[in-house]
């Protein structure tokens, strides 16, 4: 059984974590980051089996994507906290000759990272080849993706969609951060994303609901969506979650998208946030 | 070898160079179980039916949809797979850049993006899917070797050689049958040039379809009494900055030949080594700054700046500068 209440306060730590960070950088994405923090701290605090002395291949683990590259403090804070590399490195977000890049990438060797991702719309093909290899090596874990609803407008992640349901990639679980907020409004004023649920039934998904912010729902619907796998279909989770998620005066406000608090925001804002772990 | 050996392909087998890389992608296929193959449905033009009727469980079809193929490659090898992509050249780099860009490149995958139907060569469907910019593109992302076979043999021989190397590979062929004029089973290095013909007078650098028309102008200039150092330069990059600098010492002069613009290919990368470590005059042969057009490939060839009497003229101007 998981401990709901001690996810709740690892993600209310990450959280802090991801103000500090971009505060600290004085760039980077806040308000997606915390919207999504209880699903990413629930996936590698509870949901998925997987080891924090990386390898590449990840053989025999369960893997996870993250498409929308631009939360990258939050999955920073995740790693860091799940033990793939030292939490004082979360200070050195976004600096030069850091590992922890504006969006994520490789090329420095963060572990923990298989691909670069923050130009959208890439990393759900990657996860899908990803699963296709666990599929070729009789491997029976999963591999997890997230992207964003903004993201969804990408055409490749349409293309994507067409193809695990055609190749039957059933070992993969999905996740759209649905919270209706992009860089430059609201989804529904940029480019109305429709009926979602159904275009991903219709595309040959199975598609579960979730409340993402809120931790019981997130463990039972992660869970339900693994009893869901190897049935010949790829499963897709769309998360309804709060933009700022967390933080009074960013929740629901997509100016928070890409802009980092200042100073006096930060102090308001790590008010609200227990620490419960130390801060780095 | 000496240019009669060469010539003498003339009357020998013609190949397409994709079906090098088809029967060379089979050979691999069935030594190696790591290996996939990828297409945007296009099986047939590249070659890769064989590959899929022996081995469907390690083929995708992927649809009218490249995009999603690169990406789908990029996480393949990231499980350890060892992705071929087959599609056309047009397709396989500027439609799909910042997804070779981002999810290969920048992300170090061991993805061989396979291209066909490269250049004027592919003829009759016009310049929409003439793809003429395609080496500048590639050479230009960290991280990827770029790879110009020039016949059937060796484009066989260099989809084997980038199996055995780790790291993406941008490999480009064409669709017309072609002489074959190298070895079956000669063996291919990445990186390393082929010298085809000795020469003193003038160097003449030549990549993919080009080669075969560099062989045949080096002939006639050498009736006229000017001897050519013919060099197949089938590595883009790494560029074999030893055996350009070593024929330019002995030549004093050089001339690229490539099925590509003029902007951003072989002939850039062999200009960017003279001009910094053995400045000597120099000539280009390619497409100036143009799209093609529909037609068969030796008029297509010769309209756009490309045949015999153009690579002639190109090595007297060479020499004259000198």
């Amino acid at each position: 059984m998981a401990d709901i209440k001690e996810l709740q306060r690892i993600a209310s730590q990450v959280r802090r974590d991801i103000i500090r960070q971009t505060h600290m950088a004085g760039s980077g994405h806040p308000g997606g980051s915390l919207g999504c923090a209880d699903f990413l701290t629930a996936l590698y605090f509870e949901i998925m089996d997987h080891h924090t002395d990386f390898n590449m291949e990840g053989k025999g683990e369960d893997l996870f994507f993250l498409s929308n590259g631009h939360i990258s403090p939050l999955w920073y804070s995740v790693l860091a906290r799940s033990g793939y590399f030292p939490l004082e490195e979360l200070r050195t977000f976004r600096k030069i000759n850091s590992r922890l890049q504006g969006h994520p990438a490789t090329e420095e060797g963060l572990p923990g990272i298989r691909v670069a991702s923050g130009s959208l719309g890439q990393g759900l093909s990657v996860a899908i080849g990803a699963a296709l290899s666990k599929r070729l090596n009789q491997d029976d874990k999963h591999v997890f993706a997230l992207t964003g609803d903004g993201e969804i407008q990408e055409g490749q992640i349409w293309e994507a969609a067409m193809f695990a349901a055609h190749h039957k990639v059933d070992n993969l679980i999905a996740t759209v951060d649905w919270n209706g907020q992009q860089i430059d409004g609201p989804n529904e004023e940029v480019m109305s994303l429709g009926d979602l649920p159904a275009k991903w039934a219709a595309f040959g998904w199975d598609v579960l609901m979730m409340n993402g912010n809120d931790m019981a729902d997130v463990i039972a619907k992660l869970q339900e969506a693994k009893r869901h796998s190897g049935k010949g279909k790829p499963i897709v989770i769309l998360m309804r979650t709060v933009m700022g998620y967390g933080v009074d005066f960013m929740e629901g406000d997509h100016n928070w998208h890409g802009s980092p608090p200042n100073d006096e925001q930060t102090e308001r804002a790590l008010s609200q946030l227990e620490e419960t772990l130390g801060d780095y | 070898m000496m240019l009669n050996q060469l010539i003498k392909a003339k009357d020998q087998d013609k190949k397409d160079t994709r079906s090098g890389f088809g029967d060379g992608l089979l050979e691999l296929a069935r030594q190696d179980e790591d290996v996939v193959g990828l297409t945007a449905d296009l099986a047939g033009s590249l070659r890769m039916e064989k590959f899929a009727a022996e081995f469907p469980e390690r083929f995708f079809n992927c649809g009218v949809a490249e995009a999603n193929m690169i990406g789908v490659a990029a996480g393949l090898a990231t499980g350890g797979k060892l992705p071929f992509t087959g599609t056309f050249a047009n397709f396989s780099t500027g439609r799909v850049y910042d997804q070779i860009r981002q999810s290969i490149a920048y992300s170090e995958k061991n993805v061989k993006v396979c291209a066909s139907h490269a250049g004027l060569t592919l003829g009759e469907d016009g310049a929409t899917h003439q793809n003429l910019e395609d080496i500048g593109m590639m050479r230009m992302l960290p991280n990827f070797t770029v790879i110009v076979p020039c016949d059937y043999n060796q484009t066989k021989a260099a989809t084997l050689a980038v199996a055995e190397h780790h790291g993406p590979v941008y490999l480009r062929f064409g669709r017309p049958k072609w002489p074959i004029f190298t070895e079956a089973g000669q063996p291919f290095e990445i990186g390393k040039a082929q010298p085809l013909s000795e020469g003193s007078d003038v160097s003449l650098f030549a990549c993919g379809h080009m080669v075969w028309q560099a062989i045949q102008a080096a002939k006639q200039l050498e009736e006229e009494g000017i001897s050519v150092d013919l060099i197949n330069i089938h590595t883009i990059k790494p560029l074999d900055e030893e055996a350009i600098l070593d024929s330019v010492s002995k030549t004093g002069c050089a001339v690229t030949a490539e099925e590509h613009q003029l902007n951003g290919g072989l002939g850039d990368a062999v200009a960017q080594v003279l001009a910094k470590q053995h400045p000597a005059p120099m000539s280009f042969v390619g497409v100036n700054d143009k799209f093609g057009e529909s037609g068969t490939p030796i008029p297509l060839l010769n309209k756009y700046g490309l045949g015999v009497e153009d690579i002639i003229r190109a090595v007297k101007h060479a020499i004259d500068k000198k």
